[in-house]
């Protein structure tokens, strides 16, 4: 087992506030780890540091250590757009460009420069739509805007767009939350397609598809990490007791 | 229910009120455009009279096929004496000078012109328009009652009689009047155009956006999207939005000021009133474009971050093109204030009687606003019908620019 991404001693500030209470946590290679707990825990928090889209938020502060294959993705030598094209990332709420479904997903090869002949990006938009599973759907009309797709239709473009620049790491921040359950059923299986070639990361509020998609499972709390380990066996038998409280609803 | 009645009762009180308001407001509107069309049209046409001349070429002491250069040069004065002695035999000297009266004074001109234009009419008799005195073409218009006392009239009653005499031979006609489009100011309302205004005001307008719109931009997205939050950063927004509120004027005092007596600038040109108006559009423009940056939805930058953009790149690709048609809107608001300027324009001397229509932003000129300001202080009953057209012409630039606007609007809005 590979290790992707290694946190060590994770601690994250906004102002005076402290919303991650030192966390070490690794992710292992091609595998899917879901990180749960109750609203506020600071997951989404712990989420956005690891591909560093809090360093948008000026009074946000990190400290302690994150690597990327053993690089420190906080360190000087690191470019932030490099590290954002190796872990892309996936929202909450469906956010494709209002622009064409074909540019939505050349957008991100095309700033980076993967190529500049037209047949080799629609290879890219292609393949990248396939992996998302729209294709098919949307193969006739890549020229509508794609903004006027359905929801969870949406939120595969944003999958595909994410794909389309080769990541190592999909973070996915509660991609399904927006979703109906048929589209989030979709999705599920296309992150269980993925993780065949991704390291996925995915903060969920649904007991239910953590447990079907992920490997591994981490509990957050307050901005404390309190468990984490297999998905089976943390959704089996827990050590902790607030882990136990939780997935069976008793807070939360 | 009795709760329940009072509040319907007070939805329904409120829908009258604002019935109300809407209705008056449109009413004032109508008021003033039906007001200023009733006074204004007129202005686009004028009064000609129909005059057969013979264009005798010993008394312009013209050879056959004379060039332009020589019609110019020649001298009208004894072909148009010796038609007026001849079509009014009858008359006494002093009564065919009165006539002449009924004319516009350069007949001279109206002439050439003609000449110029036919030239095969040389040593021939035709019948040319000749343009009608303004008295006389306030008469025919209506505007003026001919039944007042003869010593109030510009007209006396012999000139009246000759000119019932020309309507009832199917003399006196009313034309569109071109001159009006593409002369410059005069003395003589009948000669007097808005070509220079127009053409100023084009100038000054186009300058003002050239400067205000690119430099309001870079300054928004900075301060929107690329300056730390900070006690700097809000005194920067409280002053641009103090000067949005600035009188005029001001900004006039500042051109004065600082571009005439300071750097030098050419006095009365469109440059310096363009670049006065884009001092007073800059404000309006960034506040505009502020305010549609910041409505752009966080999750598109997010989206572009996400994917390794810069934040230049997230700015130019994506933020911006979405904040454009708002920051438009401000522009055409902001520019739609400017062309109705006068005030700042008073300070840097572009209130001046400009004949010559200007050809370079280099060149002095006066703005529409400045030119209906100049007209509506002239004495001349002419004038009158002159400012109401220039107005009606400006509200018409205006309700152009404003179809631009929603154009490009339309043209650039994202359906979500």
């Amino acid at each position: 087992m590979v290790n992707s991404i290694i946190t060590k001693n994770l601690n994250v500030y906004y102002g005076d506030q402290q919303a991650i209470h030192n966390i070490s946590l690794d992710f292992l290679k091609n595998k899917v780890t879901a990180l749960i707990g109750p609203s506020g825990c600071g997951k989404s928090t712990f989420l956005r540091c690891l591909n560093r889209m809090n360093d948008v938020i000026d009074i946000c502060r990190v400290e302690g250590n994150i690597s990327l294959n053993g690089m420190d993705i906080y360190s000087k030598e690191i470019e932030v757009e490099h590290l954002r094209e190796k872990i892309g990332m996936v929202f909450q709420k469906p956010n494709p460009f209002p622009k064409s479904i074909y540019d939505n997903v050349a957008y991100g090869p095309r700033i980076h420069g993967f190529t500049d002949k037209k047949e080799e990006m629609d290879l890219i938009v292609e393949t990248s739509l396939k992996k998302a599973g729209l294709f098919e759907e949307v193969k006739d009309r890549l020229d509508d805007m794609g903004t006027s797709l359905s929801g969870g239709q949406q939120q595969r473009l944003c999958i595909a767009r994410a794909i389309a620049i080769k990541p190592e790491v999909i973070l996915m921040d509660e991609p399904c939350s927006a979703l109906d359950p048929i589209a989030t059923s979709i999705i599920e299986e296309l992150i269980t397609d993925l993780k065949k070639s991704y390291t996925i990361i995915i903060v969920t509020h649904s007991m239910q598809q953590a447990a079907r998609v992920s490997d591994k499972t981490a509990f957050f709390h307050l901005g404390n990490l309190i468990e984490e380990g297999d998905t089976s066996k943390i959704f089996t038998k827990p050590d902790h007791q607030k882990t136990n409280d939780y997935i069976t609803g008793r807070f939360g | 229910m009795t709760n329940l009645a009072k509040r319907k009762k007070a939805e329904l009180r409120f829908r009258f009120y604002g019935i109300f308001s809407v209705f008056l407001s449109l009413l004032f509107v109508a008021i003033l455009i039906f007001n200023i069309c009733s006074s204004g049209i007129g202005g686009f046409y004028k009064t000609i009279f129909l005059t057969s001349i013979h264009f005798d070429q010993k008394l312009l002491n013209l050879e056959d096929n004379a060039s332009e250069e020589q019609i110019r040069n020649a001298s009208f004065r004894k072909l148009i004496k010796n038609s007026f002695d001849e079509s009014f035999k009858d008359y006494s000297k002093d009564e065919i000078k009165q006539i002449k009266k009924l004319f516009y004074r350069k007949i001279d001109i109206e002439l050439k012109n003609f000449l110029i234009n036919n030239p095969e009419f040389l040593n021939k008799t035709t019948k040319v328009e000749l343009t009608a005195s303004t008295h006389i073409d306030q008469i025919h218009k209506g505007n003026f009652d001919r039944t007042v006392q003869e010593k109030h009239r510009k007209v006396n009653n012999f000139q009246l009689e000759i000119y019932d005499k020309f309507v009832e031979d199917q003399k006196v006609k009313k034309v569109w009047n071109s001159t009006y489009f593409t002369s410059g100011d005069s003395r003589d309302p009948e000669a007097a155009g808005v070509a220079s205004s127009v053409k100023g005001s084009v100038f000054t307008i186009l300058i003002c956006f050239l400067l205000s719109f690119p430099i309001a931009i870079f300054a928004s997205i900075y301060l929107q999207e690329f300056a730390k939050a900070g006690k700097i950063t809000d005194l920067i927004e409280i002053n641009i939005n103090n000067l949005a509120a600035v009188p005029s004027i001001i900004f006039g005092l500042l051109g004065l000021g600082i571009l005439l007596n300071f750097f030098g600038l050419p006095r009365s040109t469109a440059l310096v009133g363009g670049i006065v108006l884009s001092f007073m559009t800059l404000p309006t423009i960034i506040v505009a474009c502020r305010s549609s940056l910041r409505a752009v939805p966080p999750s598109i930058r997010e989206a572009a971050l996400a994917l390794g953009a810069t934040k230049n790149q997230v700015v130019f690709h994506h933020v911006l093109p979405l904040a454009m048609p708002g920051t438009l809107t401000g522009t055409i608001i902001g520019l739609a204030r400017a062309i109705g300027e006068t005030a700042p324009l008073l300070m840097i001397g572009m209130v001046a009687f400009i004949m010559d229509i200007p050809s370079n932003p280099l060149e002095p000129a006066v703005g529409m606003p400045a030119q209906i300001y100049l007209w509506s202080e002239s004495s001349e009953r002419g004038f009158i019908e002159k400012t109401s057209s220039a107005i009606i012409l400006l509200l018409m630039f205006l309700i152009v620019v404003n179809f631009v606007s929603v154009y490009f609007r339309k043209k650039y809005e994202k359906k979500w």
